[in-house]
């Protein structure tokens, strides 16, 4: 039996202050049972001889200083697994919420996990094709990697990361895969957008949820991410499965970080997150890649929308530093109708070099990849000059590469929510729109490619286009 | 050991009682777990400790054993193609011994004590030494020989040295002081982080640490012994040219300091430097170089001290006489690490958050590189590089860490996001960089390179720098209002920008080239605007001058072996094709 303690002196948003104690330990799990017998838990933040500050999951509503009862249960917050994990909802503390009964532990695992040693880890280079020619063309997931999407408000982030859940694959292989969901402060229909598209899959079965809705508790979304990411961890290096983890909000996750971080005084950084957003958000966003010697992988997909778009933001920001390349979703385009939204341009991956090639993907990959990009990016500042000066003031060239651009946007980057393109397709897509600019201007791309590519079946592909 | 006793834990900063006594920077072990941490506040008996590992389950009334030693690296044979975190454990001997992930509280030594070095002494018994002479060599890999140096205050006569295979810590020579004390030295020194290691004199740097890469060896040269800083916002490619550096620069050592930042980069390391060769010898790249790794999920307090072990291990090469280069990537997430625990100890905070001696503890960083004459009697020369990745917010040079960078650093490489998301790499913008030792430098270049490559680097900035304003005026005015000759500049400033900025780090052919490459390919490219301007002065049609077939040869001269021939035949084709216009 744990000791109880009295001694709440003080209550500030999610923090509960605790005198008098002896032998608590940083980071220790707590139970706190109000005046009404329901019982919270919490984590201690920091410790001194005679007080303990804890911050409390289910937040502080309804507890009072002379009848809340803290005991400190001497290790830190754990999550119970076994194989029976999969196919399970749970809610953002890790408790069921499907009706289903209690895990029946195999190992209960520490949700902070440990840092992979970086000796340890296997460089990713397995190709996932996700169908999306946008990503696999011009910035190509790997497994193991961790590639966010920065998205917008009313911008369809969930529907492409239900997609890539959808289609993604290795290709020519069939091996044990899952899906970790882990749902941060948004709200019921969107995740219940995700749990239906699961189900009509035949994904559920597959796949472990953890889910704390936006009228929940926000402190808990603290542990949401982490419960995810240990359950994760469990599924690829102990029972070797490929897994995706796809994490949605990280915005509102960030929120509840400074919420505690300002309950506590703290001296905020930009914007009031704390100095140590960066700190914090690497030990989660970490927990992917891949392990020498185990045949398991965590791919991560965190999904954060950007405050007014804004890149800079300390989150998208931070995150970018942290994650290898980003998704970015285009206004301009959502406006112009074209699905999925993809801006090609911000956008990266950067594991794309190792994965991509000859016995990956194919051997022009790369240098079509580079090509394409050039050429959007001229295209699209022929696109702007065309609004000043007008398009009759462009030179013939100039022209060319605007209707390229054009073309890109309404050929290459548009397409269905259903639509899964193999990765040859997709860059014989690429070819075919870079049939339309004379040969020399490819200059990213090696002359051999070039011999081999440029021409055969490209006198009637271009014309195609041409007439489209 | 004296002992303290715990009675505050708030994340990383544990709060230490009854260490009285207790020197600043002091090591410590905290707790039963006996996590290693360093004393950063002394008040009264209290002792404000940064923990190197994670403190959960560790609480008021443990004890802190005082050692009442710095914090200290190791420096010895076993070195070279290590893999270390922030406090020099070997990573690769913790996962051998503890499996995939990193548990804590582990101690394991820096170098392998149970490995033999073959030591062969250069001096004998009765030669006199001062501190930082050589006694002998031992070969710690093909590429490098390690010298065992006289450790500071073992100035004296050698009394007994020996030869054969020895451990690290074995006794190899003994040395009677001038005092008549005798003093042991074994193959290794230890010396701790913070403290700068001596130096006889400094020099002026005056020799270009070659890189490969077009646009900084051409433009934007790095002096050996000088200091650089790539700022950029993510995405951009600082960390691909900081890889590059270590893979194709002409040091002869290597200290690669991954501070906080990702762990599969670590891995593409491990992965890539077994296998690349060095261009000058042949030989895996590994074997010169040194890896500290603590990446962003590592303890925060561990990352502050990576880049004093990384500083430690290369000055310690550089006093043997070598040429090292250290890439410290980045040193904003350093400066993170530091106000985070500014932070937990409630300090006054400066700009952004950032401690207020932020700037000092910078400057002092980047002044340890230099080109030096070593300590001992020899006046061996060495040198050290330092080139440091910074990651501001959003791409923002006016972050208080980029903007204490500058202050210090010779070498500035802007890295920009529009050239990125035009995926022209390497992403530095010409016109915002620029390098202090392009002065300095001059005189080696017309000696090593050719009489007119600084004449012909300096034309060539002109010519971008002549591109963006032509550029703006045609923004607002049209193409068609420029003059031919001005149209000129901006077909060749497109050239330059495109044939010999850009440069592929993943091409097998692009990812190095040799400074006379570099030059015969700017010659060309600028022989062509010189012939063409010519053309247009005896009356030739603009657009047969720019359609010529020529350039399209031009364009693909990255790509060509390094054979003068070949080389040299591109700039025979300009002139012909010019006769047959």
């Amino acid at each position: 039996m744990h000791k109880e303690y009295l001694t709440v002196s003080n209550i500030v948003g999610p923090l509960v202050i605790v005198e008098k104690i002896a032998d608590v330990k940083y980071n220790e799990l707590v139970e706190i049972e109000d005046s009404r017998g329901h019982l919270r838990r919490g984590t201690v933040l920091e410790v001194s001889t005679d007080q303990a500050v804890v911050q409390v999951f289910e937040g502080t509503v309804g507890l009072d200083i002379d009848k809340s009862r803290v005991r400190f249960l001497g290790r830190s917050q754990q999550l119970p697994v076994s194989e029976e994990i999969i196919g399970r909802v749970f809610d953002g503390s890790g408790r069921p919420r499907d009706n289903g009964p209690q895990i029946i532990a195999r190992k209960r695992l520490d949700i902070n996990g440990s840092p992979i040693n970086p000796d340890a880890r296997d460089y990713p280079s397995e190709f996932i094709q996700t169908g999306i020619s946008s990503i696999d063309g011009m910035n190509p997931l790997v497994r193991g990697q961790k590639l966010p999407i920065f998205s917008g408000s009313g911008l369809p982030h969930p529907r492409i990361a239900a997609q890539i859940a959808r289609q993604a694959k290795v290709l020519g292989k069939e091996e044990k895969f899952a899906v970790v969901f882990a749902a941060m402060g948004i709200t019921f229909e969107e995740a219940n957008f995700f749990i239906e598209d699961f189900r009509n899959t035949g994904a559920l079965e597959r796949a472990v949820l953890f889910l704390n809705l936006a009228n929940e508790p926000a402190i808990e979304r603290i542990a949401t991410p982490r419960l995810a990411l240990t359950c994760a961890e469990y599924l690829a290096f102990e029972l070797d499965m490929h897994v995706l983890v796809i994490l949605v909000d990280m915005t509102f996750y960030a929120e509840a970080l400074r919420e505690i971080s300002a309950a506590r005084k703290e001296i905020p950084g930009r914007r009031g997150y704390p100095g140590y957003l960066y700190t914090d958000l690497a030990t989660m966003y970490e927990r992917a890649g891949r392990i020498k010697g185990k045949k398991g992988s965590i791919t991560m997909i965190p999904i954060l929308t950007m405050p007014e778009d804004d890149k800079t933001h300390p989150i998208p920001d931070l995150t970018g530093y942290i994650t290898e390349g980003q998704v970015i979703l285009s206004r301009e385009l959502h406006r112009k109708g074209i699905y999925p939204p993809i801006d090609v341009l911000p956008s990266l991956s950067r594991l794309k070099d190792k994965g991509i090639g000859a016995g990956k993907t194919r051997e022009d990959h790369a240098d079509v990849l580079n090509q394409l990009f050039a050429c959007y990016a001229r295209g699209k500042e022929a696109r702007e000059l065309a609004l000043i000066l007008g398009e009759a003031a462009l030179s013939d060239l100039d022209r060319l590469y605007l209707k390229f651009a054009d073309l890109f946007e309404t050929e290459f980057v548009r397409q269905g929510e259903f639509e899964a393109r193999t990765i040859e397709e997709t860059i014989e897509l690429g070819w075919k729109l870079m049939r339309q600019l004379p040969k020399k201007e490819l200059k990213r791309i090696r002359p051999e490619y070039l011999e081999k590519y440029y021409s055969p079946a490209g006198a009637a592909g271009g014309e195609k286009v041409n007439e489209a | 050991m004296r002992q303290g006793k715990i009675i505050r834990v708030a994340g990383p900063l544990v709060v230490a009682a009854e260490c009285l006594g207790a020197k600043m920077y002091d090591m410590v072990r905290v707790g039963h777990l006996g996590l290693i941490g360093e004393i950063i506040e002394l008040n009264n008996d209290q002792a404000y400790i940064q923990v190197y590992e994670d403190t959960t389950g560790v609480g008021p009334g443990e004890p802190v054993v005082l050692t009442e030693k710095p914090l200290s690296v190791e420096l010895g044979p076993g070195i070279l193609g290590s893999i270390y975190d922030g406090i020099q454990r070997p990573l690769d001997v913790i996962r051998a011994q503890h499996g995939e992930f990193v548990s804590r509280g582990i101690e394991v030594p820096a170098l392998d004590r149970e490995r033999r070095w073959p030591f062969e002494p250069i001096k004998k018994a009765g030669d006199r030494v001062l501190a930082g002479d050589i006694i002998g060599y031992v070969q710690e890999t093909p590429l490098i020989q390690h010298r065992i140096m006289v450790p500071e205050n073992g100035d004296g006569e050698i009394i007994e040295i020996k030869e054969g295979e020895f451990k690290v810590s074995e006794v190899v020579c003994r040395i009677k002081k001038e005092s008549g004390e005798i003093k042991e030295l074994n193959l290794f020194q230890v010396w701790p982080v913070r403290k700068q290691r001596p130096v006889k004199e400094r020099l002026m740097p005056f020799e270009p640490l070659i890189t490969g890469q077009r646009i900084l060896d051409t433009l934007f040269p790095l002096a050996k012994g000088g200091t650089a800083c790539v700022p950029g916002p993510f995405g951009s490619g600082k960390t691909v040219v900081q890889h590059q550096l270590a893979k194709w620069s002409d040091a002869q050592i290597i200290v690669y300091v991954a501070c906080g930042e990702r762990g599969n980069e670590v891995a593409d390391l491990l992965l890539s430097f077994p296998e690349l060769k060095d261009p000058n010898t042949g030989r895996p790249l590994l074997e010169r170089t040194v890896i500290i790794a603590n990446t962003s999920n590592m303890p925060v307090a561990a990352r502050e001290a990576s880049i004093y072990t990384g500083m430690t291990i290369a000055e310690y090469f550089r006093d043997m006489g070598y040429s090292v280069a250290l890439m410290a990537d980045s040193s904003s997430r350093w400066a993170e690490a530091l106000r985070e625990i500014g932070g937990r100890m409630e300090e006054m905070p400066g700009d952004e958050g950032y401690p207020a001696y932020l700037a000092s503890r910078l400057a002092e960083f980047y002044e340890r590189a230099g080109k030096v004459i070593c300590p001992g009697s020899e006046e061996r020369i060495g040198a050290l590089s330092v080139i440091g990745a910074v990651s501001p917010p959003g791409g923002d040079l006016s972050d208080p860490v980029v903007q204490a960078t500058l202050k210090v650093v010779k070498v500035f490489w802007a890295l920009d996001d529009r050239l990125a998301n035009m995926r022209h790499f390497p992403a530095i913008n010409w016109l915002q960089s620029y390098s202090l030792y392009r002065d300095s430098l001059k005189k080696y270049f017309a000696d090593k390179v050719a009489e007119d490559f600084v004449e012909l680097s300096q034309e060539a900035m002109k010519l971008l720098e002549l591109e963006a304003e032509l550029q703006e005026i045609a923004r607002l005015i049209g193409l068609e209002s420029l003059s031919f000759k001005e149209r000129l500049i901006l077909e060749t400033a497109r050239s330059i920008r495109e044939d010999f900025l850009h440069q592929n780090a993943f091409h097998p052919q692009d990812t190095y080239t040799s400074m006379r490459k570099q030059y015969l390919m700017l010659r060309t490219i600028l022989h062509f605007h010189h012939r063409a301007n010519e053309a247009l002065e005896a009356g030739k049609e603009f657009s047969d001058i720019v359609s010529l077939e020529v350039r399209d040869r031009i364009s693909k001269m990255k790509y060509l072996p390094e054979e003068e021939e070949a080389l040299l035949q591109v700039e025979k084709e300009v002139d012909a094709s010019f006769k047959a216009l």
